[in-house]
């Protein structure tokens, strides 16, 4: 068989376009988009509607998701779950110090998310978030007619680690391969950014149904280059439709516990509604069980004031930390369904000085720049022309004695990024150490979110002081943290246990996504096998236009030829019915190619130094026909 | 493989991966636009079919590119980056002998900043500190620079300057977060 090797310049033929998604799940509605024909477009259901609410019903007989869960929330509201994004990678702490009204049964976990209870059982937040995703997964995969190679999923920029690694695990529990994990602003940054050409400083402030992030960016050749970001992961519209209910309660003269689950659904629900109109009605009429009340534009701009005070304070404190002044903004782009708010706009035009841009749909921006990061991560579109260098939200460290935290990685660096920092032993003949993992600003650990605890074990005993224990913190693309350690000077490499404190176990995963399986009545095999093709494909195509690009000149003519024929096995192997047999292979390719995807890298650096491209550099090398066999 | 051209790898110095002069001097803007091409190359986005494996390679070198630009932007590790490149690595909690006049110049700047929450004007006073503590950084640049040209009988005053260094550079930090304790209360 010969590999199939288009001519350079060229696309791929439409048909072999990968299905590649971009997916906003928000906390009140989530969306899908795609790259078709150019542009990016959000993806409607079969009804016509593009958004769908982030809402899940678990009946008796079956779940429901979106628009149908939603009617049923007054209904049913214990086993209607709304905004569950905002109990994602949290602990039942943080989600009793959540205000407002939040009718569920939570279930204490020893450790972790709580559950919440259904009459289809205890749900994690991550299982909830998955039904959603699915929901979107199956609606792009019947609209686009085939297997999604992956997608790339966005988060509220200043979500902590815990709430990252949630989300992507409802991704794998919705059978999603994540391309990336992107910053909501960033993608809204894109859609703009893209749209107009734009070069300059952009300020995105996305205020959503549950979260508010606050991010400078600068754009310069379609670099995307995060300067600073903020904000707060527990404010948004719902806190708005909050303020306006406990005015409601207030002149109504009821009490909230005195109310029924469905009542403070209902309450919720004219809350809102009284919200969206007064976008275009001087005043509203509000109408609650049989209490009636009008409520002018004015008031509601004084309830919800302080709340939008918070946002500008953000705002400022992140173009301190980007160490720029309100002139130097050339763009302030809206984002989320609260920003059509009027007295939002006007309070961030007041602060800015400018007038805000709003001409892409709020409710789908973000999706559409999630979209066209998906269409150049699976390779439809030149990485050439765009890059997003994102920034970690929140300041990484350990905790030291004293209950103190060390700050190992500061808030605002660019992300990827690698850091060590050694800590000794405090006590003689010590061999294991207990290590703390922090997010957050304060130096008080208390104060900042715990996000896991390692036991190192096998110090050699020594006296106190005298072991370098090195600690790696580690942050990938996706905002994820990854910490090893070791002692260094035995060079004893440690062994180092993992305890994600409000995440899921891998066990835990397992376990839902065999009971998912099971409860969709999917065949589970079935979809292995289809999981594992596309990597295997994904793999294969990335090595197949590697060896095409530079292989002839990295690559000795054995090298070369020793990874052709690996391409081929693996090629080969795609076709087998046998899963592991097709993993298998897909970890041996993928590991013997290592090497050459190294020397790429290197390449690329050099070719950047010197100021030539990669092609220039091999022009002295012999490239003849190793191509043809 | 002798015969391939392989190229920066981990053990080359930041100052060749951005190819500029191995000098203290170096301008953040200067280098920003070849900050920007290391990453276009090296970035794990432009690895996304490469798998696990290759994106955790990527990881790896755009953090490294990363690392090195920040390390040149910044005064304090530039100068400690030098110094550990020539093979006089500073051990900044050690050895931390100063000169009286800097010392009482330090002392003079922390009791400004303990003063600032008293003040009538917080905002201002920081700014006053931080000022002083930039002018102090400045002219602890010149002084390094200065020794470091002088060569090997240099190098110990240069780790000197470095020293002083970091506890200009630590005040700003701390500049820097009282502000912010004040701004978000």
């Amino acid at each position: 068989m010969l590999l199939q090797i288009s001519e350079p310049g060229q696309g791929p033929d439409p048909h072999q376009r990968k299905l590649a998604v971009g997916i906003d799940l928000g906390t009140t509605n989530s969306l899908v988009a795609t790259v078709r024909s150019g542009t990016a477009q959000t993806l409607p259901d079969a009804g016509g509607e593009h958004i769908l609410p982030s809402v899940v019903h678990y009946g008796s007989q079956c779940t429901m998701t979106g628009g149908e869960a939603r009617r049923l929330a007054a209904e049913d509201p214990l086993n209607t779950i709304i905004s569950v994004k905002r109990f994602m990678g949290r602990g039942i702490a943080d989600i009793q110090g959540l205000n407002g009204v939040l009718p569920y049964r939570f279930t204490r976990t020893d450790q972790g998310m709580p559950f919440i209870e259904t009459v289809q059982g205890e749900k994690s937040p991550v299982q909830v978030s998955a039904d959603i995703l699915k929901t979107l997964r199956r609606r792009a995969e019947e609209t686009l007619g085939g297997e999604l190679l992956g997608a790339v999923i966005t988060v509220p920029a200043y979500f902590d680690d815990a709430q990252r690694q949630a989300t992507k695990d409802a991704a794998k529990l919705a059978g999603l391969d994540v391309l990336r994990l992107l910053n909501e602003p960033t993608a809204a940054a894109v859609a703009y950014g893209l749209d107009d050409g734009g070069e300059g400083v952009i300020a995105v402030y996305d205020l959503g149904g549950g979260t508010f992030d606050i991010s400078i960016l600068r754009l310069h050749k379609g670099v995307f280059e995060v300067l600073a970001t903020g904000g707060d992961t527990a404010l948004g519209g719902d806190d708005f439709d909050r303020c306006v209910a406990s005015w409601i309660l207030q002149h109504s003269g009821l009490d909230m516990a005195a109310l029924t689950p469905e009542e403070q659904r209902k309450l919720l629900d004219a809350a809102c509604e009284a919200k969206v109109a007064l976008t275009d009605e001087e005043c509203i009429e509000i109408v609650f069980k049989d209490w009636c009340a009008t409520l002018d534009r004015k008031t509601f701009n004084s309830l919800i004031d302080p709340l939008i005070d918070r946002t500008l304070k953000s705002v400022k404190k992140s173009l301190r930390d980007a160490k720029l002044k309100t002139v130097d903004i050339d763009n302030v782009v809206m984002v989320g369904g609260s920003t059509r708010v009027l007295q939002v706009r006007e309070r961030v035009a007041e602060l800015i000085g400018k007038e805000p841009l709003t001409n892409i749909d709020p409710d789908r921006v973000v999706a559409v720049g999630a979209a066209l990061q998906a269409d150049v991560l699976a390779g439809n579109k030149s990485a050439d022309d765009l890059l997003l260098l994102d920034v970690i939200p929140l300041s990484l460290g350990l905790e030291t004695m004293g209950g103190l935290m060390e700050k190992v990685i500061h808030r605002n660096t660019t992300i990827p990024v690698a850091r060590a920092q050694e800590f000794t032993t405090f006590k003689d003949g010590q061999t294991a150490l207990a290590i703390h993992v922090l997010q957050g600003e304060r130096e008080v650990i208390e104060t900042n979110r715990s996000l896991a605890r390692f036991v190192l074990n096998g110090i050699p005993p020594m006296p106190a002081g005298l072991a370098r224990i090195r600690v790696t913190f580690q942050v990938d693309a996706d905002g994820l943290l990854s910490v090893s350690a070791r002692e260094q000077s035995t060079g004893v490499e440690a062994y180092v246990e993992i305890k994600p404190s409000y995440g899921l176990s891998e066990g835990q995963i397992t376990n839902m996504l065999q009971d998912s399986y099971a409860f969709a009545q999917e065949d589970r095999s079935a979809r292995k096998l289809l999981e594992a093709r596309v990597e295997a494909e994904r793999i294969y195509e990335a090595l197949e236009s590697a060896l095409k690009k530079d292989g002839n000149i990295l690559l000795l003519p054995e090298e070369y030829n020793h990874l052709l024929s690996e391409a081929r096995r693996l090629a080969e192997a795609t076709k087998s019915q046998d899963v592991e047999f097709i993993i298998q292979v897909t970890e041996q390719v993928a590991k013997a190619s290592e090497v050459f995807a190294g020397r790429r890298m290197n390449a690329g650096i050099q070719a950047a130094l010197s100021g030539h491209s990669v092609q220039d550099l091999a022009d002295s090398v012999d490239n003849s026909d190793r191509l043809e066999e | 493989m002798s015969d391939i051209p392989i190229g920066i790898n981990f053990h080359s110095s930041f100052f060749e991966l951005f190819g500029i002069p191995l000098h203290y001097n170096v301008e953040r803007s200067a280098i920003h636009g070849r900050y920007l091409e290391l990453q276009r190359i090296v970035h794990p986005d432009r690895f996304a079919g490469l798998g696990e494996r290759g994106q955790r390679l990527a990881v790896q070198y755009a953090a490294f590119v990363n690392e090195a630009f920040d390390t040149l932007c910044s005064p304090l590790k530039r100068a400690l980056y030098l110094l550990e490149i020539s093979g006089h690595p500073v051990d900044i909690e050690k050895n931390t002998v100063m000169d009286t006049a800097f010392l009482m110049e330090q002392m003079s700047l922390r009791e400004d900043l303990a003063e600032v929450r008293g003040c009538s004007d917080p905002e201002a006073a920081i700014e006053a500190v931080r000022e002083r503590a930039e002018a102090l950084m400045g002219s602890l640049k010149e002084e390094f620079v200065s020794y470091w040209q002088q060569g090997e009988s240099g190098f110990a005053k240069a780790a000197d300057c470095a020293r002083k260094m970091h506890f200009a550079d630590r005040l700003l930090t701390e500049a820097e977060q009282l502000e912010e304790d004040i701004f978000d209360n």
